[in-house]
C-alpha cells in the first residue's frame, strides 16, 4: 500500500513539474529559445505571490489573480526589451543572456528577501484530504494536479484551435514567411514569452504553497521541468505532462526506498531515458 | 611571399610573457603570503575561463555545468590522498585522468541533447555528481571532509614552502591550460573547431567529423577542469558538496569572465579574469550586488559587444597576442589577368 | 500615364557583405502585370524579397504610392497591401491547407478575396482543406501559396517562380487562373524562367542581369534578340 501511495503522490507531484515544464516547452516550440532563467522566474513568482498574499492579507490562490498578469507583462517586456535582440542562428547569446538573468534574479531575491526559507500559507486547504480505499489524497495536491491538466489542455487547445496558436505555429515553422503574413515576429515572440511566464506564475504560487522556498532553488526547478520536456519529447505538451509525472513518480518511489535517494532517482530515470530513447517518449518535433 | 602566424605584437607578447612568467616563478621570494594566494586563485580562474572558452567559444559546447568537473576533481583528489594514500603530486594528475575518463560516458549521453538543451544537460550532470558526493559517507557525505594535517605535511614541512608549492602548481596549471588551448587551436583539430564554429554545415561538407572533434574537446576539457578542481581544494584544504559543485563560483563567474573578456579569443579569458579580480578586490564588501552588477555587465556586453573587451581592442588595433590567425606577408601586388 | 503604385529608384540590395542588386530602377502602374525575367542568380528573388520587406533597404529606394517603404519590416509592408508568393512556395508545414489560407488573411484587409473565392478558384483545395499542407502535390501546394497571398487582398502581388518544379499541365492550369486573379485592379510582378509564358501574361517586361536592369520594354513588342542580349549580356 505504501508503494501505491508513493506512486499516487508522485503522480500528483508530477503535475507540478509539468507546470514548471509547460512554459519552457512553449517558448522552445515557438522560438527555439531555451530560457535558463526559467527556474528563477518560477521562484520570483513564488515571492511575488508571497508579497501579495501577505501584503493584502489574502489567500495565496487569490493572489494568482495578480501574479499571473504581472508575470505575463514581465514576460512580454523581457522578450521585447532584451531577449528579442538575442534571437538568431547563434545559440550562444540567448543562453548567456538568460544565464545572466538567472544570476541577477537569484541575487536580487537574495537581497530583497534574504536566504531564509519562506512558505505561502494556504490555511485549512493544506491539511484537507480525501480518503478512499486506504489511500489518502490531499485536496491541495489534487487541486494542483487538476490545474496542471487544465492548463496543459488549455495550452494545447490554444495552440491548435485559435488564431494566436496558428500564429505561434506559423512563426515556429518559418519566421520570415510568417512575417509576410503580417505577423510581427517580435510581438509574436513577446506573446509567447508572456504566456510562458503566465504559466510560470501559476507554477510559482503552487510551488510556494507546497513546499518552502528560498532564492537558490530556481536551478533545480528548471532541471525538473527540463527533464519533463525531454522525457515527453520536444514540442509535445501532453508528453511533457507524462514526463513530469514520470519524474514525480521516480522521486516519490526513490524517496520511499531511502529519503536521500529522492532527487537522485528522478535524475537517474531521466538519464536512463535519454540513453535508451534520446528523442523522448513521444517526440513531435526536431530539436 | 610567406604565410606566417606571428606578428610584431605577438612576438613582443611572447618575450614579455616569458619575462612575466620568470617573474611569477620567483614570486614566493618577493610576494607576501596573501598576495601569493590571490595570484594562485587568479591563475586557477584563468585556467577555468580558458577551458570554458575552449568548450563554448570554439567548440560551440555551451556548458553551464562545468562545476561537475571542478567538484569531481576536488573529490577525486581528496579520495586519492585520504582513502588511497596516494602522494599529493601524483594524486593531482590522477584526478585529471579520472575526470577525463568519467567525461567519456557523460559525453556519450549528453551529446544526444542538441544546442541549448545540451547546456541544461550539463547542469543535470553537475547536480547528479553533487547528490552522489553528498551521499558518499567515506568523503564526509553532505557535510564534507578536510585534508588532514599529516597528508598536507607530505607536500613540505614548512608552511611557506607549502604555500609556494601550491602557488607554483597553480602557475604551472595555468601555463599548461593556456598552452594546451593554444596548441589545440593551432592543430588540425583546432582548425576543424574554428571551421565548425564558423559554419557547421560547411565543416561537415569538408569531411570534418564534428561529433568526434567536439567529443575530444569535451573530454580533454573535463580532465583539465578536474585538475584545476583538485588544485582548488588543495588550496582550500576542505571540501563539501556545496562548495565543490557551486554553480556560482565555478560556472557563473567563469562565464561572466569569458563573456566580458571576449569569447572565442585566447586573450579574452585572461583579460576577463584580471578585470574580475580587480573588481572583486574593490567591490567585495558589496556581496550580492557585485554578482548582480557582473550579470548586468555580461548581458550588456553580450548584446552590445558580443566579442567582449578583447574583441573591441582587437578591432581597434588588430592586436593578437597569441598568433593564431595566419597572415600573408611579402605578397607582391599582382596584376589581374 | 497614371502615377505608379510601386516605384524603385536606385535600389542596391545586399545579403550581408554580398551585393545582389545595383541601382535597380523600375515601376509598376495600377492594375499592371509586369514580368521580371533573368538568368539564375541575376537577383530576381532578392528583388522580390526586398520589395516584400524581408531585406531592409534605404527607405527612399522603394516607394509605395509615394510613401518611402524601403526600411519597413515585412509585416508592415504586407499591411500596406503587398503580398509575396515566395519561391519554393514555403507553406507552413504544421498548418492545414485551410489554416495556411486563413493565416494569409489574418491582416483582415477588405476586398474581394476570402476563403470561398479561393476555393472557387482552386476547387481541389476545398477537398483537401483539412490535410497537412505538406501532403499535397507540388501544384496543389503552389495553389495554396497563391491563395494564401490572395487572402490578404493585396493591391500588388509578387509571384516568384510559381511554375518552378511543376508539371507543364499544372503550370498551364495555374496560368489559366491568372486572369481571374489580376486584372481586377490588382497589380502584379511575375518572376518567371519561362520567357514566353512571362511575356504572354504581362504588359511590360524587365530583364535583370547580374543585379542590374538590362532591358525594359512592352511585352508584345520586345524582340527575341533584345531579350537574349539582355539575358546573357552578349
Amino acid at each position: 500500500m505504501e508503494w501505491v501511495n508513493a506512486v499516487l503522490q508522485g503522480t500528483l507531484l508530477g503535475g507540478l513539474y509539468a507546470l514548471f515544464a509547460a512554459g519552457l516547452s512553449l517558448i522552445f516550440g515557438v522560438m527555439r529559445l531555451v530560457n535558463i532563467a526559467h527556474g528563477d522566474l518560477i521562484v520570483l513568482a513564488a515571492y511575488l505571490g508571497l508579497t501579495i498574499a501577505v501584503g493584502l492579507g489574502i489567500h495565496p490562490l487569490l493572489a494568482l489573480a495578480i501574479v499571473v498578469p504581472v508575470m505575463a507583462a514581465l514576460g512580454y517586456a523581457l522578450q521585447r526589451g532584451i531577449l528579442n535582440r538575442t534571437m538568431g542562428d547563434d545559440i550562444l547569446p540567448p543562453l548567456l543572456v538568460t544565464f545572466g538573468l538567472s544570476v541577477i534574479i537569484q541575487n536580487a531575491l537574495l537581497m530583497g528577501f534574504s536566504a531564509d526559507p519562506q512558505k505561502l500559507q494556504a490555511g485549512d486547504l493544506e491539511t484537507a484530504s480525501l480518503t478512499a480505499g486506504g489511500l489518502t489524497i490531499g485536496v491541495l495536491p489534487f487541486l494542483m494536479f487538476a490545474t496542471s491538466v487544465a492548463v496543459i489542455g488549455g495550452l494545447q487547445w490554444m495552440f491548435y484551435h485559435t488564431a494566436l496558436g496558428r500564429a505561434f505555429r506559423a512563426t515556429s515553422d518559418r519566421q520570415d514567411v510568417a512575417q509576410l503574413m503580417g505577423l510581427n515576429r517580435a510581438h509574436v515572440f513577446g506573446l509567447a514569452m508572456a504566456l510562458s511566464l503566465a504559466v510560470t506564475g501559476i507554477a510559482g504560487v503552487f510551488l510556494g504553497i507546497r513546499t518552502s522556498f528560498d532564492p537558490s532553488i530556481g536551478g533545480s526547478r528548471l532541471i525538473f521541468g527540463f527533464e519533463a520536456v525531454i522525457i515527453g519529447g520536444l514540442g509535445n505538451l501532453w508528453g511533457t505532462l507524462a514526463g513530469g509525472v514520470i519524474i514525480g513518480i521516480a522521486q516519490a518511489v526513490g524517496g520511499q526506498i531511502h529519503p536521500s535517494l529522492q532527487l537522485l532517482a528522478g535524475h537517474i530515470v531521466f538519464l536512463v531515458i535519454l540513453a535508451v530513447r534520446p528523442r523522448g517518449l513521444f517526440p513531435k518535433m526536431e530539436g | 611571399m610567406q604565410v606566417t602566424r606571428s606578428s610584431p605584437a605577438s612576438r613582443a607578447a611572447a618575450v614579455i610573457g616569458l619575462l612575466i612568467v620568470i617573474g611569477l616563478v620567483a614570486a614566493p621570494w618577493w610576494a607576501g603570503r596573501a598576495d601569493l594566494r590571490l595570484m594562485g586563485e587568479i591563475f586557477l580562474y584563468v585556467s577555468l575561463a580558458t577551458l570554458w572558452n575552449l568548450l563554448a567559444g570554439y567548440a560551440g559546447l555551451v556548458s553551464v555545468g562545468q562545476q561537475a568537473y571542478v567538484g569531481f576533481g576536488g573529490y577525486a583528489f581528496f579520495a586519492l590522498t585520504m582513502l588511497a594514500g596516494i602522494p599529493i603530486l601524483l594524486a593531482l594528475p590522477l584526478a585529471a585522468v579520472a575526470g577525463a575518463l568519467v567525461a567519456i560516458p557523460v559525453a556519450t549521453l549528453i551529446f544526444r541533447l542538441r544546442g541549448a538543451y545540451f547546456a541544461i544537460g550539463t547542469w543535470v550532470v553537475a547536480e547528479v555528481f553533487r547528490l552522489i558526493a553528498a551521499q558518499t559517507p567515506a568523503l564526509g557525505g553532505g557535510s564534507g571532509a578536510s585534508l588532514s594535517a599529516d597528508i598536507v605535511k607530505t607536500l613540505a614541512d614548512s608552511r611557506d614552502l607549502r604555500e609556494a608549492i601550491a602557488f607554483w602548481l597553480a602557475l604551472g596549471v595555468m601555463i599548461l591550460t593556456v598552452g594546451a588551448a593554444f596548441l589545440i587551436l593551432r592543430s588540425r583539430r583546432g582548425l576543424a573547431l574554428t571551421a565548425i564554429r564558423d559554419n557547421e554545415l560547411a565543416a561537415r561538407s569538408l569531411g570534418i567529423d564534428i561529433w568526434r572533434t567536439k567529443f575530444f574537446v569535451y573530454v580533454v576539457t573535463a580532465g583539465m577542469t578536474s585538475l584545476v578542481g583538485g588544485l582548488i581544494f588543495l588550496q582550500k584544504l576542505r571540501i563539501s558538496p556545496d562548495a565543490a559543485f557551486s554553480a556560482n563560483d565555478w560556472t557563473a563567474f567563469v562565464i561572466f569572465i569569458v563573456v566580458i573578456g571576449g569569447i572565442g579569443t585566447l586573450e579574452g579569458p585572461i583579460l576577463g579574469t584580471l578585470i574580475f579580480f580587480a573588481l572583486r578586490e574593490t567591490m567585495a564588501e558589496l556581496g550580492t550586488i557585485y554578482l548582480i552588477a557582473l550579470g548586468v555587465v555580461a548581458i550588456a556586453v553580450m548584446l552590445k559587444a558580443p566579442t567582449g573587451l578583447w574583441g573591441l581592442i582587437r578591432a581597434r588595433t588588430g592586436a593578437e597576442l597569441f598568433p593564431l590567425s595566419r597572415r600573408v606577408t611579402g605578397l607582391a601586388p599582382m596584376s589581374r589577368k | 500615364m497614371p502615377d505608379p503604385v510601386l516605384s524603385l529608384s536606385d535600389l542596391d540590395a545586399r545579403y550581408g557583405d554580398f551585393q545582389a542588386l545595383y541601382g535597380v530602377t523600375a515601376h509598376v502602374e495600377p492594375g499592371e502585370v509586369v514580368a521580371m525575367i533573368g538568368a539564375n542568380g541575376a537577383g530576381k528573388t532578392t528583388l522580390m524579397r526586398s520589395i516584400a520587406g524581408l531585406i531592409r533597404n534605404a527607405p527612399e529606394a522603394i516607394r509605395w504610392k509615394g510613401q518611402a517603404i524601403g526600411r519597413l519590416r515585412a509585416d508592415q509592408v504586407a499591411a500596406l497591401g503587398i503580398a509575396l508568393v515566395p519561391e519554393g512556395r514555403l507553406l507552413f508545414p504544421s498548418l492545414s491547407v485551410e489554416e495556411n489560407l486563413v493565416i494569409g488573411g489574418q491582416l483582415k484587409r477588405p476586398g474581394p478575396w476570402n476563403l470561398s473565392r479561393v476555393y472557387d478558384l482552386f476547387p481541389i483545395l476545398q477537398e483537401r482543406r483539412n490535410q497537412q499542407s505538406t501532403s499535397l502535390s507540388g501544384g496543389q501546394q503552389q495553389m495554396v501559396a497563391i491563395g494564401r497571398a490572395l487572402m490578404s487582398n493585396p493591391e500588388l502581388i509578387l509571384m516568384d517562380e510559381i511554375s518552378l518544379g511543376l508539371a507543364p499541365v499544372i503550370i498551364k492550369q495555374i496560368y489559366e487562373a491568372l486572369p481571374g486573379i489580376v486584372g481586377q485592379g490588382m497589380s502584379a510582378i511575375i518572376v518567371e524562367q519561362d520567357i514566353a509564358k512571362a511575356l504572354s501574361v504581362s504588359a511590360r517586361v524587365y530583364c535583370l542581369q547580374e543585379g542590374r536592369i538590362s532591358l525594359e520594354g512592352r511585352s508584345d513588342s520586345v524582340s527575341r534578340d533584345a531579350i537574349s542580349r539582355a539575358y546573357f549580356g552578349m
